[in-house]
């Protein structure tokens, strides 16, 4: 097997989340592409444990799922929490911490 | 040798004044009904202990005792015991402290019966003889050293002690500083020993000296003698002794006449083998010596205030001391018992001008005095004598002291010799003028008083003193000279004397010694006597009585050349540190301070800000891996 169709699968889903997050202003919308950032490194881990026979990158995309979830547990929180107050999901409306 | 029997107890004689100090200082009020009689009665019982000394010091063979103490500093090489050294010249320097003490505290008790500080005045007065007795009794030069300052600290205390009137407490300060100035030298000198010989006890640094080289020895000698120089009120360092006089009376005669400013010439002839390898600081004494003496004659001429003249007499007096030490071995025999003379005839003049202020409601002014003969016999009768010891009137015992330190001075046999022994000669013919001028003026001719002023005789307690000091000014030169001579006396110190060979004949000195002052005092008589005192002083006088008037110029000079400079310097230091020192960590915390509130800037709190910026972060480290990797 080729596994530059899947780095280069990987690479495509990493930049469009990061352009995600850096070009979008709903949190919800920002969020799901940290995920996608977040599965196409998995996707690697799991391209590079398949080529190297190894199950080292497969146990890695575990927790990186198991990561994930929790991180989704409180990110949402967080966001359920911003709009009640400030009705708005924006992230750029919530920009109080600064100098 | 180790001392036995009352040499063994002569800790006892710093250690009975020093209780007596503590005593009335630490006893308050409690002790205000009696604490003279106490203070009194400490130096009196010291003085006895010394005469029991040196009685037994006499009969030892060897002639000086070592007490042991106790071990002052110890640390690595360093090792300063601290002890008692009892020979012949500290026993002299011992009974000349507590002697001339045990009198003047006696004097003191109807001097200051009046004062409210009486108790506190007797406190210090015994701190100060518990402090000389060190100095002159320790075994090492560090021990001098703390004596020294102790006495600093006494004469600071006492000549400050009415600190109420501005004048008294500028004088105090002026005599702190400038012996301050002399004490760097000393201390520096130990400083050198330490270094270069890892002792300070006399017997180590005299048996070392001779091993160190030249520049070395020279630099501890001079050191010695610029602190000598502080504490005896000589040239440089003249002009704290004479504003000393703000001072109580007797403090006058104990400390600023008879013993502390002495400790100069004490230090020199106790540091004789320190001298021995240096020609070149002995030249220095005898010129701060000659220098000091003819700077002190011409002062004490112009003055009107009556202890200024006594005053810069001692100067000059001691100005002859440093001569006769500066001269080598001829001369130290010289110099201490000019030294012993002069404690006693200079005390007794002081008590004296003492008394005449105890009579006169404190005036000073020697215009408003004159025709006080008659109204204070006895005082008249002590002062004349203690007058005529000191300028040398034969027989009396200035004549023998004073010509015994001109015919060495002839001695050296040089051209040097010839001009030492003339200023010497020359000094005394103004001691002479001044001190009959002084006479003149405080005893004799018209009543000029002031208003009110009724003068009357001191009570015995202030009088028998005088008496006894008077009967020691005319007798002391003679018995050191003949009954008990000083020469035979420290020759353990000193050495043998030389049978010196006569340039001029003793007879000879004696007699143009005699002739010179007998001018003095007939000038004396022509400018002062045979006329009427002016009561304020003339105002259009030759620029010489003007510089004579000013102790020539010796305050501006210092001014000019100490004092103005230092105070730009600290001017300088104050702005270098105002604006250099705090400007530079002023400016450090304004710089920090400003850039960490324009970094703040960054925090602007959108979000996708911090991303981009954590993307591009990424992209740099990544980039960094790669080109590493790839290159």
């Amino acid at each position: 097997m080729t596994i530059s169709y899947y780095l280069v699968l990987a690479a495509i889903l990493f930049t469009i989340g990061a352009v995600g997050v850096l070009v979008r202003r709903n949190a919800i919308v920002v969020f799901m592409c940290i995920e996608l950032m977040l599965n196409s490194v998995n996707l690697t881990l799991v391209t590079f444990a398949r080529a190297g026979g190894t199950v080292d990158g497969q146990i890695m995309a575990f927790f990186v799922m198991v990561v994930a979830a929790a991180e989704v547990v409180i990110g949402l929180a967080i966001i359920m929490s911003i709009y009640r107050t400030r009705r708005s999901a924006s992230v750029d409306d919530a920009n109080l911490l600064k100098y | 040798m180790p001392a036995e029997g009352l040499l063994a107890a002569s800790w006892l004689l710093i250690a009975l004044p020093l209780a007596g100090a503590a005593a009335l200082l630490l006893g308050g009020r409690r002790t205000d009904r009696w604490g003279h009689l106490l203070g009194t009665a400490t130096v009196v019982v010291a003085f006895l202990l010394a005469v029991g000394c040196t009685v037994q010091l006499a009969g030892l063979e060897e002639r000086a005792a070592d007490v042991e103490l106790f071990t002052f500093i110890s640390a690595g090489d360093l090792d300063v015991t601290a002890g008692l050294l009892y020979d012949p010249l500290s026993a002299v320097f011992v009974l000349l402290i507590t002697g001339v003490g045990s009198l003047i505290h006696v004097y003191s008790i109807g001097y200051m019966a009046h004062d409210p500080g009486r108790r506190r005045f007797f406190a210090y007065l015994n701190l100060f003889v518990a402090a000389m007795l060190l100095l002159v009794l320790g075994n090492s030069y560090v021990a001098l050293y703390v004596g020294w300052e102790g006495v600093g600290l006494a004469s600071y205390l006492l000549i400050a002690f009415w600190y109420t009137r501005p004048a008294a407490a500028t004088a105090a300060k002026k005599a702190f500083i400038m012996n301050r100035v002399g004490d760097v030298g000393l201390a520096l000198a130990v400083f050198v020993m330490f270094a270069q010989l890892g002792t300070t006890s006399y017997a180590g640094v005299h048996a070392g000296v001779a091993t160190l080289a030249g520049g070395t020895v020279t630099a501890m000698g001079l050191l010695l003698l610029l602190g000598a120089c502080g504490k005896s009120g000589q040239f440089p360092l003249q002009a704290w002794l004479p504003d000393a006089m703000e001072g109580p009376t007797p403090v006058s005669a104990l400390i600023h006449a008879a013993t502390m400013v002495t400790a100069g010439v004490y230090l020199i002839a106790r540091s004789a083998p320190v001298y021995d390898e240096t020609p070149t600081a002995r030249a220095v004494v005898l010129a701060v010596g000659a220098l000091t003496l003819l700077i002190g004659a011409i002062a004490g001429c112009a003055y009107d205030d009556i202890k200024k003249v006594l005053a810069y007499s001692t100067v000059s007096q001691i100005g002859y001391m440093f001569l006769a030490v500066g001269l080598g071995p001829a001369g130290y025999v010289a110099g201490l018992a000019h030294l012993l003379a002069h404690g006693f005839f200079k005390a007794g003049l002081f008590l004296g001008a003492g008394s005449v202020m105890h009579a006169m409601d404190d005036a000073v002014d020697m215009r408003r005095f004159g025709g006080l003969a008659k109204k204070l016999p006895v005082t008249f009768v002590t002062f004349g004598l203690g007058y005529l010891a000191l300028i040398g009137f034969p027989f009396l015992s200035g004549y023998f002291t004073k010509d015994a330190i001109i015919e060495a001075a002839l001695d050296r046999e040089d051209a040097w010799g010839w001009v030492l022994g003339g200023v010497a000669v020359l000094g005394a013919g103004l001691t002479a003028f001044y001190m009959t001028r002084l006479m003149l003026m405080t005893f004799f001719g018209r009543p000029r008083w002031e208003d009110g002023v009724h003068p009357h005789e001191s009570p015995t307690v202030m009088t028998a003193p005088m008496i006894v000091l008077a009967v020691g000014s005319v007798s002391a030169g003679a018995l050191l000279v003949s009954v008990f001579p000083l020469a035979d006396w420290l020759e353990p110190v000193f050495g043998e004397p030389e049978e010196a060979t006569h340039v001029v004949a003793p007879v000879v000195v004696g007699l143009v010694v005699t002739v010179v002052m007998l001018l003095g005092v007939l000038a004396a008589w022509l400018f002062v006597g045979r006329r009427e005192v002016p009561v304020t002083p003339p105002v259009r006088v030759s620029p010489v009585t003007r510089a004579a008037r000013n102790a020539l110029y010796a305050d501006a000079i210092n001014e000019s050349l100490f004092m103005r400079p230092g105070q730009w310097l600290t001017r300088a230091l104050v702005w270098f540190d105002n604006r250099g020192v705090d400007g530079a960590v002023n400016g450090l915390a304004a710089g920090l301070g400003g850039s960490s509130s324009r970094l703040g800037r960054a925090q602007t709190g959108f979000v996708r800000t911090y991303a981009l910026g954590m993307l591009g972060g990424a992209v740099v480290v990544a980039g960094a891996l790669l080109a590493v990797t790839a290159g």
